[in-house]
C-alpha cells in the first residue's frame, strides 16, 4: 500500500503546492509511445484534458446565465464578461502593472532580507551545536508568533509605510528559510563527514566540498516556501495598510463595489501565485537533479 | 598537616567549578538570549532610553495581562477567538473530507472539478477577503466562512491523497464481501487513508489558528484575541499589542500540541 503522508512543510494553505511525485523524463515517454499502453495513456490524458476544459466551461456558462437571468444580483457575482473586460481595462490602462512592480518591488526587497538572514541564522545553528543551542529557544519563540501576530506591534513601532511591508515580507520568508537550511545541514550523513575526516578536509573544503552540496536540495526548498510565505504576506499586508500594490487595488474596487476588478485582481493573484509555484518547482527539480537527495 | 588544609580547599575549588560550570550551562543556554533581552528592555525604559509613551516594559505587560484576567476581558477574548476557530475549522475539515473523498473516488468528478479547484487554491487566502465580506458582510459568518477557506485546502489534498493512495486490492475484497457504499466508506476507505487525513486535519487545526488572527483583523468587530490586540494598536496600548502577541503564540502552541496529540491517538488502533 502506497499512501503518500503529505510532508506538514510541503503543504500549506500559506504554501499550497504539494511537490511534484517524479520528474518525467521525455525521452522515456518518447520510446513508450508505439505500445498499446501508450496509446491509451494518450487517450486518458486527452480525455482528462477535455474534461479540465469542461468543467470551468461548464460552471462559467452557469454563471454566466445566473446573471443574465438575474438569478444573482449583479452587486454580489458580477458577469464572468465583466470581470475579463474589467481585467483588459486593468492591463491596457497601466494601473495593472503599476501596481504589480510595485508589489514585486516589495517581495522581492522583503524576501532578500528574509532569507539572507534566515540562510545566516540556520546556518549558524545547523553547523555549531552551541549557536544552536544559545538562539534555538529564541528562534522559536519569534517563529511561534505568526506574521500576522507581528503586525499590530510593527504597525506601533514602524507606522504603516515601506518598512512595514518589508518587515512583515521578511520576517515570511525569515521562519521557514531557517528551519530547512537548520535542517538541511543537519541531515547530512554521517559518513560523508567520516570520508571528509579522511581526507583531512580543512572545515572550508568541508564547507564548500561536502555541506552545502548535501544540504543544497533542502535548503532550496526552503527558500521555495520562503517566497510562496512572501507572497502571501504581501497580499495580507496590501489588505490592511497599503496605498498602492496588488492589495491596494482590491481593497479600492471593493471600497467602490466594483466587484468586477475585485475579482479580476484574484485571477491575477492566482496566476501570479501558480507561475511563482510552477518556475520555483521547475527549479527545484533541477537542482534535485543536479545535486540529488530527497525533497525534505 | 598541610595535606589536611589542601584537601578541604580542592574539595570546595571543584565545587566551585561544578557551580561555575553550572551556571554557565544554564546561562549559557537558549534562556539567556531572551532573559537578555527582557532585561535590557525593562532597563532601557526606566533609563528612559525607549519612549515610554511607545514602549510598554515587560513588566507592564504583565500587569495588563493580570488587569484583563481580574475583569474577565481576556477570557472572553480567548473564548470568543476559540470558539469561531473550532466552528470554522469543523466547517472546512467536514466540507474538505467530503470533497476530497468524492474526487479521489470518482474519475469523471476529479476530472471537471480537480484542475478547477488547483487553480483556485493558487489564489492567496487573504485574496477572499474582500469577496467574503460582500458576501457574508463583517461579522461572525464571514470570520468563519474566511476560516472554513483556510481549513478546507489541507484537508481536501490530503484526503485526496491518502484516499488515491488506497490499494485497489482493498476495494476489490469489499465488492466481493458486498459492502454497500456506506460500509466501504467506513470499513475500507477512511481507515486505509486515516494516516493522511490526520495530516491533513492537524495542518488545518495549525492554519484554522492564522486564519482566525487573520480574520479577527480583517473583519474587526466583537472579541477576540485578534480584534483586542487591533484596539490596543489604535489606543496605541503597546502593553495590550505585546499581550495579545503572547496569546497568539502560546495559544497556537497549544493547538499545535493538542492536535498533534489527536493525530497520534487517531492513528494508535494501526499498531495495536
Amino acid at each position: 500500500v502506497t499512501i503518500r503522508i503529505a510532508d506538514p512543510s510541503s503543504q500549506d494553505i500559506f504554501c499550497p503546492h504539494p511537490l511534484p511525485a517524479a520528474i518525467p523524463d521525455p525521452r522515456k515517454e518518447q520510446a513508450d509511445a508505439p505500445t498499446p499502453l501508450a496509446a491509451q495513456a494518450r487517450r486518458e490524458r486527452v480525455y482528462r484534458l477535455f474534461l479540465a476544459i469542461l468543467g470551468p466551461l461548464a460552471l462559467l456558462l452557469l454563471w454566466h446565465f445566473a446573471v443574465r437571468w438575474a438569478l444573482l444580483p449583479v452587486q454580489i457575482l458580477p458577469a464572468p464578461e465583466a470581470v475579463a473586460r474589467s481585467l483588459v481595462d486593468l492591463a491596457t490602462s497601466g494601473r495593472l502593472a503599476s501596481n504589480l512592480a510595485i508589489s514585486v518591488r516589495r517581495v522581492a526587497l522583503g524576501f532578500l532580507i528574509g532569507a539572507g538572514a534566515g540562510l545566516l541564522l540556520g546556518s549558524a545553528m545547523g553547523l555549531s551545536a552551541k549557536a544552536d543551542r544559545f538562539l534555538r529557544p529564541t528562534f522559536l519563540v519569534i517563529s511561534q508568533i505568526p506574521v500576522l501576530g507581528w503586525l499590530p506591534f510593527l504597525m506601533l513601532l514602524l507606522g504603516i509605510g515601506e518598512a512595514l511591508k518589508i518587515v512583515i515580507i521578511a520576517k515570511a520568508a525569515f521562519t521557514p528559510v531557517t528551519l530547512n537550511t537548520l535542517n538541511g545541514f543537519r541531515a547530512v550523513p554521517s559518513h560523508y563527514l567520516e570520508v571528509a575526516r579522511i581526507y583531512r578536509f580543512s572545515p572550508w573544503q568541508l564547507l564548500g566540498k561536502v555541506m552545502l552540496p548535501a544540504a543544497f536540495p533542502p535548503i532550496f526548498t526552503g527558500l521555495r516556501y520562503g517566497l510562496t510565505h512572501s507572497w502571501l504576506s504581501l497580499v495580507a499586508v496590501e489588505l490592511l495598510a497599503s496605498t498602492e500594490g496588488v492589495g491596494y487595488l482590491m481593497v479600492w474596487s471593493r471600497q467602490l463595489f466594483q466587484l468586477d476588478t475585485m475579482i479580476a485582481m484574484m485571477v491575477v493573484i492566482g496566476v501570479i501565485g501558480y507561475l511563482m509555484d510552477r518556475l520555483l518547482s521547475a527549479a527545484e527539480a533541477l537542482v534535485l537533479r543536479r545535486y540529488g537527495g530527497s525533497v525534505t | 598537616m598541610t595535606d589536611q588544609r589542601a584537601k578541604p580547599k580542592a574539595v570546595s575549588r571543584s565545587l566551585q567549578q561544578r557551580l561555575i560550570r553550572r551556571f554557565a550551562r544554564y546561562f549559557g543556554s537558549g534562556l539567556t538570549l531572551p532573559l537578555l533581552i527582557l532585561a535590557s528592555w525593562e532597563v532601557a525604559i526606566h533609563a528612559r532610553l525607549l519612549d515610554s509613551r511607545l514602549w510598554a516594559s515587560p513588566g507592564a505587560v504583565i500587569v495588563a495581562l493580570i488587569a484583563q484576567v481580574k475583569d474577565g476581558e481576556l477570557f472572553d477574548d480567548v473564548a470568543a477567538s476559540l470558539q469561531r476557530d473550532l466552528s470554522g475549522f469543523v466547517i472546512g475539515a467536514v466540507i474538505g473530507l467530503s470533497v476530497g473523498i468524492v474526487l479521489a473516488r470518482s474519475r469523471l468528478i476529479d476530472g471537471l472539478l480537480g484542475p478547477l479547484l488547483n487553480g483556485v487554491k493558487q489564489i492567496a487566502i487573504f485574496a477572499w477577503v474582500p469577496l467574503i465580506s460582500i458576501w457574508c458582510g463583517h461579522d461572525e459568518p464571514a470570520k468563519i466562512a474566511f476560516i472554513a477557506l483556510a481549513v478546507f485546502f489541507p484537508v481536501m489534498l490530503n484526503t485526496y491523497d491518502g484516499v488515491r493512495g488506497i490499494d485497489s486490492r482493498h476495494f476489490e475484497v469489499a465488492r466481493v464481501l458486498g459492502l454497500n457504499r456506506w460500509q466501504r466508506l467506513r470499513y475500507v476507505i477512511l481507515p486505509a487513508a486515516m494516516p493522511a487525513i490526520a495530516t491533513g486535519i492537524r495542518l488545518a487545526l495549525i492554519y484554522a489558528w492564522l486564519a482566525t488572527i487573520g480574520a479577527e483583523y480583517f473583519f474587526a468587530s466583537g472579541a477576540g484575541v485578534g480584534s483586542s490586540m487591533n484596539d490596543g494598536r489604535e489606543q496605541f496600548r503597546m502593553d495590550l499589542v505585546l499581550l495579545g502577541m503572547t496569546m497568539i503564540g502560546g495559544i497556537g502552541f497549544l493547538l499545535n500540541v493538542v492536535a498533534g496529540r489527536v493525530e497520534n491517538w487517531a492513528l494508535q488502533w494501526r499498531d495495536g
